[in-house]
């Protein structure tokens, strides 16, 4: 048996489906679209196990997000595989006008119901008291109070759900109008519906669902047209129509006991978090708060998750036979996980913040203040939050842009992100800097390479905005753009929700983009290790020369092999062709190959940066490598390779480009395709490749 | 008058839409013809707006709220 949860956004939903399912639960994606299917398992007091699904929150099923079309699909659509065989809408005894439309709509389409009044104790303090019998008989359904936050009557649910009747039983309310009388027969008819306002709903939007076939759509056109039936204007007759009905309804079951109005709570924090100056500096601190915690807290796990790797790498070492295999389990599929693991304490931090920000009722705060300043280019008030996190990593702020609704808006959102400058930019441009920017004074305050550093992240911040600005009037919306929004009660942050926030996150990370990382990974381990098996022969047998193994120690051998071997992998073949293409950027062929393994990773390009110059030491001693790269003369013109203009040029490539395989993967699961990771990798490389033009020819 | 007029703290009632598709999602939000709705306060930036309406806060754009035409 099925189960859906439907209900407003605010309404305490998601805890009533915690509550029934506690860990039991799973996210998923509704298929073709990017929101999240929720769904677990729930043990009834009969010990039936059934399956609940918590639907997306929404107003009305005539949708105006993709997250309300998916209401509207299961519920009216019964060949979707998550079509209920009950339904519980949860409504907020506080506002119970607004809600009771949503109900009547779903109720009208004939699925059982039971309405959980959620919320009651926070109506009775505002002496507002709903009859809960009364209502339960006006509208022949079961009426369970709860409280879903306190955890409070969730058996009474369980149990109503137990005796809840197979088939409708309570009387639809809404009558056909006489002018869409015979539309809706007719539609009733040709799709074999039993159920009129099932047929009237599809009347309003066929345009918009995807089950239909060509010739479907076309009939319906043609019946749509033939009857001059007017979508909008039935609409507005219906609303209101509604609205009658519920008026009239809670005048019987609902008792208010009138008070002098004194501003709430919510009002008194508001008049501080929406202030002229408070409400920015607020917010401000907030964003720091964010922004220190994933670049700092989540440093010591990352580097605990980053030792482990290390060290499982030592052993297999110690431990297994050298070859192939053993290269391609170490190298490939090990480096590879640790590549998608390492990602968990900046996840698990910046959803605990965006969970808390959304449970509070603070995110719409967020985007109230922001909304003017954002939207002049192109974004929305909720980018802000995805943005600073970008400062850190791209990776949890894209899958933190799911929380902004309007298509358009997410989608600039996903596309800018990657521009902002993250944590893994940071190691190239300090060794960089530390080549080129002499440790200075700019007027005996600022530190000349600390200014450097911060133009570079400006500059992204600039590219990322520039960019926004440019999509937003190249991308065409694929729905209305309202702002039209609830400033929901502040209310205490559920731990529990949080904590569950954190888990999903964590686990779709994991599972879903874990496994593209892992795959490019070992194809670019492969490209990196492999060349043409004549040229590496010939590598392997000039090491076993005794002419090199009598003149060099082990450990240089080993370093200078692995320089060439990388020299003539696939990797190298392919970073000495480019060498053409990049010259005008002023970068040699072993910085092309650096670019090529740096697809993986931006900080890997230090490290490859180590093996081609076959630099003693450890890889991350940077000050070694700085001064094999500082030394380095170009064979030809015995100039030095680099100057100030080629490092000023990558750092420039590096703050534009897309050089990180896990944003690749991460934006295709949360765009559900390869259409849009194809077009951000390839506008962020265009786009570096002419800014470090300008900035070498510039500079030469 | 307009839904984008009000004063901080001024109370109207709703007349009429000016814009149908915007009018039908705004009645879904509980602002129907004849219903009272208070100018709660305004965005620090001057956009957009929040009211209260049917006993909770809505925000909305100016520009949304110039399509709501109150009763003089």
């Amino acid at each position: 048996m099925k189960v859906a949860l439907v209900g407003n956004p605010n309404t305490g939903k998601s805890s009533l489906f915690n509550a029934l399912t506690g860990l039991n639960q799973k996210v998923g994606n509704f298929p073709g679209v990017t929101v999240d299917k929720k769904y677990g398992t729930c043990k009834l007091p009969n010990q039936q196990v059934i399956q609940i699904i918590d639907l997306p929150g929404c107003y009305s099923l005539y949708p105006k997000t993709q997250d309300e079309a998916i209401v509207y699909d299961v519920l009216s659509n019964k060949n979707n595989e998550s079509h209920p065989d009950l339904v519980v809408v949860v409504v907020d005894a506080t506002n119970l006008k607004r809600n009771l439309l949503l109900y009547f709509q779903v109720a009208d389409l004939g699925i059982p119901l039971i309405l959980a009044l959620n919320m009651n104790d926070l109506a009775e303090k505002e002496q507002v008291y709903v009859d809960a019998d009364k209502l339960s008989e006006r509208l022949g359904v079961q009426v369970v109070k709860i409280s879903a936050r306190n955890n409070e009557n969730i058996d009474g649910i369980k149990r109503a759900i137990v005796t809840a009747p197979n088939f409708a039983i309570h009387s639809s309310t809404y009558a056909i109008p006489h002018t869409s009388q015979n539309l809706v027969d007719h539609i009733s008819h040709q799709f074999a519906s039993d159920n009129e306002y099932a047929s009237l709903l599809l009347a309003h939007q066929y345009s918009n669902v995807k089950h239909l076939s060509k010739d479907e759509t076309e009939q319906l056109d043609r019946l749509i047209e033939e009857q001059n039936f007017k979508s909008k204007d039935q609409q507005v007759e219906e609303t209101i129509w509604r609205y009658n009905y519920i008026d009239k309804l809670i005048k019987e079951c609902v008792q208010v006991v009138p008070k002098p109005e004194a501003p709430s709570l919510t009002d008194r924090i508001d008049d501080v978090l929406t202030h002229k100056v408070w409400g920015f500096v607020v917010f401000f601190f907030i964003l720091l708060i964010i922004f220190q915690s994933i670049f700092s807290w989540a440093e010591y796990p990352m580097a605990l998750i980053e030792n482990l790797f290390s060290w499982l790498d030592q052993i297999g070492h110690s431990y297994l036979p050298a070859g192939a295999f053993t290269d391609l389990l170490l190298n490939g599929i090990l480096a590879g996980l640790g590549g998608v693991l390492v990602f968990i304490p900046q996840i698990a931090i910046l959803f605990m913040f965006i969970a808390v920000l959304e449970d509070t009722g603070y995110m719409a705060r967020i985007t109230f203040l922001m909304d003017k300043m954002m939207r002049k280019v192109g974004l929305s008030g909720k980018s802000v939050v995805p943005m600073i996190g970008g400062l850190a990593c791209a990776v949890p702020s894209i899958m933190a842009a799911r929380n902004i609704e309007s298509w358009k808006d997410r989608i600039i959102t996903i596309m800018v992100t990657p521009l902002i400058s993250c944590a893994a930019r940071l190691p190239v441009y300090i060794l960089l800097i530390s080549l080129v920017v002499p440790d200075d004074k700019v007027f005996s305050v600022f530190d000349l390479r600390g200014l450097t550093l911060l133009g570079l992240y400006i500059l992204g911040t600039a590219g990322a905005v520039l960019v926004a600005w440019i999509m937003k009037n190249l991308i065409k919306g694929k729905e209305a753009s309202y702002f039209i929004m609830e400033l929901p009660v502040y209310r205490k942050p559920r731990w529990r929700n949080v904590f569950l926030t954190m888990y999903d996150k964590v686990k779709t990370f994991i599972f879903q983009v874990g496994k593209i990382i892992i795959a490019i990974s070992i194809v670019l381990w492969v490209a990196a290790s492999y060349g043409p098996p004549k040229r590496m022969e010939q590598i392997d047998l000039k090491y076993e020369s005794s002419e090199f193994v009598n003149n060099h120690s082990e450990e240089d051998l080993d370093r200078m092999k692995s320089a060439e071997r990388l020299e003539n992998s696939f990797v190298g073949i392919l970073g000495k062709s480019i060498e053409p293409a990049i010259r005008p950027l002023g970068f040699d062929w072993k910085i092309g190959i650096a670019l090529i393994t740096s697809v993986a990773a931006r900080e890997v390009f230090v490290g490859t940066m180590a093996t081609i110059y076959s630099v003693e030491g450890s890889d991350d001693d940077t000050t070694n490598i700085r001064e094999v790269m500082a030394a380095a003369k170009d064979p030809v013109t015995g100039q030095k390779v680099y100057t100030t203009a080629t490092a000023f040029s990558l750092m420039v490539f590096y703050a534009f480009a897309m050089q990180c395989l896990s944003t690749i993967a991460v934006v295709k699961r949360e765009t559900n395709g390869w259409k849009w990771p194809v077009i951000q990798f390839t506008y962020m490389t265009v786009m570096a490749y002419l800014a470090s033009l300008v900035v070498y020819q510039l500079l030469k | 008058m307009k839904l984008s007029d009000l004063k901080i703290g001024q109370i109207g009632v709703i007349k009429e839409f000016t814009d149908l598709a915007l009018s039908v999602k705004l009645m879904e939000m509980g602002c129907l013809p004849g219903e009272s709705v208070c100018l709660e306060r305004i965005a620090p930036m001057g956009d957009p707006i929040a009211i209260k309406v049917s006993g909770y806060q809505l925000s909305l754009r100016k520009d949304e709220a110039s399509n709501v035409i109150l009763y003089p």
